[in-house]
C-alpha cells in the first residue's frame, strides 16, 4: 500500500523500531530560542552531557527582544536575565546564536526557512508550538517541551509515537480578498481547536498547491491550533524555487541529489489517511475569531453568535465565557466590533508577502483616530526587505508604529502589550485570554483585514475601503 | 523523574473546556530560568477571583485536578506542568488532552488519566457535592476510583513503565548509542547544516 507525505519522511528517519517502544525518530534540524531552553541547558550540565550535534542546533532570541530601542539595555531585568542566560548557554556549549542585533535575527519560525535550513523531507523541532510552520516545506516540524529540548540537545533523536494523519483537501480558487489566514481559520473553526489532535494534517488540493511559500507557512504554522502537532505541504517548484540560493540550501551535485529525493515526498496515489476534511476555497470569505479560541470564529460578514444556539454543553458553556471576557452581545454584527489596536506580524503572517499586502492596503490612507497599529517584521531581514521597498515609509505615514523583528504582540512577553480591556485585531495566532495582555481581548485576522480594520476603526475587509486612498 | 505509582488526594473540579497553556501558566511567568517557582503563576488570571474554585477553602490541599475537555491547548511551554506540579497537583484528568501538554505531563511524573466525559461528569458531581470525596489514581492497576466510581483507563505500556519506575528518558535513549551512530553515518549529503564542519 502507498504511504502518506508524513508516513515517507517519518520512515525515513526511525533510528530505531522496537516492539512496544516508542519510535526513535532522528531530528535533522533543532530551533532553540530563550524562553523553553534554559533549563534545558541546565540539564546538560548537572547530567555532564554536552550538545550532541552542534552543527544541527541554532538559537536565536525573539520572545522577549524589545521592538524599540534595541541599541538600549533591555529595561525589564527578569527578560534581560533570560536572554543573558541564552548567550552564556550557546558561549558554552557551542551553539551558533543569532542575538537582537544581529541580522539574522527574527522569530525563530521566520529565520529557518529564510535561511534555507528549513528543507523538504527533514525533521525538525524547536521548544514552541508553532514549529509547525516549517510543514510548509514538505518537513516533518512539531513543537516539543523543554524536556525534549534537552533530549535532543544531548542525543539527536526523540522517541514519539507515530500520530495518525488526516488530510485536509481544499481544491478550487480563493476569491479575491481572501488569503492563507482566513482559509486555516475557516478550517480550525470547521473542526474544532481538538480536531487534528493525534493527527499530522496534510493540506493538499489545487488552492493549496497554488499558494505562495509564505502563505504555506502561514498555514502550516496553524494546525498546533487545531490541536495537530504538525501540518505538511508536499513540496513542489514552488518550494525549490524559494529554497535555491538561499545561504543553508544545498548546492551543484548536493542541490540536484536533494531535489531529486525532494520530489519523492508525495503522497502515493493509493495511499490511505486515517481521515479526509474537504473545503471548497470558492465558498471561503474573510474570516475573523470572536472569541478566546481559535476555533471560535466566523465570516466578517457574519453576526456574534448565540451561545444558546449551540447544542453541546460545553461549547454553549465556552461561548457563554468568551463573549462574556469579550464583552460582545449574541447577534452583533462582526464588523461593528471597534478596536484600538492592530496587529501586523508574528510567526503567522509577519513574513514580507504580509508587510506588502498591508501596505498595499495603507499606502494614501490613515489609520483611524484613536487605533495604534504596530507593524513588526517577523525578522531582522523581513525588515531589511521592507525598509528596501519603502514599506517602513508607507506604515509610517499611514500613522503606525514599525519596529524591530521579535514576537511582539503576539504574546506580549516583551512592553508590547494591550492594556486590560484593550480590543485588537491581530495578525498573530492565538486570542486566548490575556494572551497579549492581562485583561486584552483578541480578533486574529489576516494582514488584509488588519490594514483595512486600521483605516475604518472596526473590523474590515478590503472591500469596505471604498474610498480612493490620497495620491493614486 | 519522580516515579508515579498510585496517589490518593482530594479533588478540584474545574468545568471549564479549552484551558489553554496561557491560562494554565501566563507568559509573563516564562521569563524564568528554573523548573520551580510558578506555583503562584497557575491559573494566574482567575485566582484573582475570590470566587475561583482553586480559591475556595475546601479545595485547599487538593492534588487532583478534574478539568473539561481540550486541556492544555496551545503553546508547548513545560512551565505549564511545573506549575500544576509546584502548586501540588499529582493527577490531572479529563476527556481530552492536547499533545504536546500530554506528552510534557507524562516527562515529569504528572499523570494525566483520559476519562470519558460522562466519568468526568460523575467526578464533578462528588466532589462537588463533597468536597472531602478522596479520588484514587492508580497507575499500577490503571484505574481512578472514588465513592461509587470505577474507572479504568488506557496508557501505554511504555509510557506507564518509565512513570512507574521514575525512568529518565534521556538515559534510556543513550542506551542505544549504536543505532543513532549508524543512522548518522547514513544521512545524506545534502541535508542541512548550521556550522561548517
Amino acid at each position: 500500500m502507498g504511504r502518506t507525505l508524513a508516513e515517507k519522511v517519518w520512515d525515513d528517519h526511525v533510528v530505531r523500531r522496537a516492539e512496544g517502544e516508542p519510535d526513535l525518530l532522528y531530528i535533522d534540524l533543532h530551533l532553540l530560542h530563550e524562553v523553553t531552553s534554559p533549563q534545558a541547558f541546565d540539564g546538560l550540565r548537572q547530567n555532564g552531557r554536552r550538545v550532541r550535534r552542534l552543527d544541527l542546533t541554532i538559537a536565536t532570541e525573539d520572545h522577549n527582544t524589545p521592538t524599540l530601542d534595541i541599541d538600549k539595555p533591555i529595561a525589564d531585568p527578569v527578560s534581560r536575565a533570560q536572554l543573558e542566560t541564552l548567550r552564556k548557554n550557546c558561549a558554552e556549549f557551542g551553539v551558533r546564536l543569532h542575538p537582537l542585533g544581529d541580522v539574522e535575527q527574527g522569530v525563530v519560525h521566520v529565520v529557518g526557512p529564510q535561511l534555507g535550513l528549513t528543507q523538504p523531507g527533514t525533521t525538525v523541532v524547536c521548544g514552541d508550538s508553532h514549529t509547525s510552520t516549517h510543514g510548509a516545506f514538505g518537513a516533518l516540524a512539531f513543537g516539543i517541551g523543554t524536556s525534549q529540548v534537552e533530549h535532543v540537545l544531548a542525543t539527536q533523536t526523540l522517541p514519539m509515537a507515530r500520530p495518525k494523519t488526516m488530510a485536509i483537501t481544499v481544491d478550487g480558487e480563493l476569491p479575491e480578498g481572501v488569503t492563507a489566514k482566513d482559509l486555516i481559520l475557516a478550517i480550525i473553526a470547521k473542526i474544532g481547536t481538538g480536531g487534528g489532535q493525534g493527527y499530522i494534517l496534510e493540506y493538499r488540493g489545487s488552492a493549496i498547491e497554488k499558494l505562495s511559500m509564505e502563505a504555506r507557512m502561514t498555514i502550516c504554522n496553524m494546525s498546533i491550533e487545531a490541536g495537530a502537532r504538525a501540518g505538511m505541504i508536499a513540496p513542489d517548484e514552488t518550494t525549490f524555487a524559494y529554497l535555491k540560493g538561499r545561504p543553508h540550501a544545498p548546492e551543484g551535485a548536493d542541490w540536484d541529489a536533494a531535489v531529486a529525493y525532494w520530489k519523492t515526498l508525495r503522497t502515493d496515489e493509493d495511499a490511505v489517511f486515517d481521515a479526509e476534511v474537504v473545503i471548497d476555497a470558492a465558498e471561503l470569505s474573510p474570516f475573523v475569531t470572536w472569541g478566546t479560541n481559535p476555533g471560535q470564529g466566523a465570516p466578517l460578514s457574519a453576526h456574534v453568535p448565540d451561545p444558546a444556539s449551540y447544542e453541546d454543553a460545553s461549547e454553549r458553556l465556552a461561548a457563554e465565557k468568551a463573549l462574556e471576557y469579550m464583552g460582545l452581545e449574541a447577534g452583533q454584527p462582526l464588523r461593528s466590533i471597534t478596536v484600538d489596536t492592530v496587529f501586523v506580524g508574528s510567526c503567522t503572517n509577519g513574513r514580507i508577502e504580509d508587510l506588502r499586502a498591508a501596505a498595499d492596503l495603507l499606502r494614501g490612507r490613515k489609520v483611524a483616530d484613536g487605533v495604534r497599529m504596530l507593524v513588526v517584521p517577523g525578522s531582522a531581514r523581513v525588515g531589511l526587505q521592507a525598509v528596501s521597498e519603502g514599506l517602513d515609509v508607507v506604515f509610517k505615514e499611514a500613522g503606525a508604529e514599525w519596529r524591530h523583528a521579535g514576537c511582539s504582540m503576539c504574546l506580549g512577553m516583551n512592553p508590547d502589550q494591550l492594556a486590560p480591556g484593550e480590543r485588537s485585531a491581530s495578525t498573530s495566532n492565538r486570542n486566548f485570554e490575556g494572551r497579549q495582555g492581562k485583561g486584552g481581548r483578541t480578533h486574529l485576522v489576516s494582514p488584509q483585514v488588519a490594514a483595512a480594520t486600521a483605516v475604518l476603526g472596526h473590523l474590515a475587509s478590503p472591500a469596505d475601503l471604498t474610498d480612493v486612498p490620497a495620491g493614486v | 523523574m519522580e516515579a508515579f505509582t498510585t496517589h490518593t488526594g482530594r479533588a478540584v473540579p474545574l468545568r471549564r473546556s479549552n484551558v489553554d497553556t496561557d491560562q494554565i501558566i501566563p507568559a509573563h511567568w516564562l521569563k524564568k530560568v528554573t523548573r520551580d517557582g510558578f506555583e503562584d503563576g497557575l491559573f494566574e488570571a482567575w485566582r484573582k477571583d475570590p470566587e475561583f474554585i482553586l480559591n475556595r477553602p475546601e479545595r485547599q490541599g487538593a492534588t487532583v485536578l478534574v478539568a473539561g475537555p481540550d486541556f492544555g491547548t496551545g503553546s508547548s511551554r513545560e512551565h505549564a506542568v511545573w506549575a500544576l506540579q509546584n502548586y501540588g497537583f499529582k493527577a490531572v484528568i479529563s476527556s481530552r488532552f492536547a499533545d504536546i501538554f500530554r506528552g510534557n505531563s507524562l516527562k515529569n511524573g504528572l499523570l494525566t488519566v483520559v476519562l470519558d466525559q460522562k466519568i468526568v461528569d460523575a467526578l464533578w458531581e462528588l466532589v462537588e457535592a463533597d468536597p472531602t470525596a478522596e479520588v484514587t489514581v492508580d497507575l499500577e492497576a490503571r484505574e481512578v476510583r472514588a465513592a461509587g466510581i470505577t474507572a479504568p483507563f488506557e496508557l501505554d505500556e511504555n509510557s506507564r513503565w518509565r512513570l512507574l519506575n521514575g525512568l529518565d528518558d534521556i538515559s534510556l535513549t543513550l542506551r542505544n548509542e549504536d543505532e543513532i551512530a549508524a543512522y548518522e553515518a547514513g544521512r545524506p549529503a545534502y541535508k542541512p547544516r548550521t556550522l561548517q564542519v
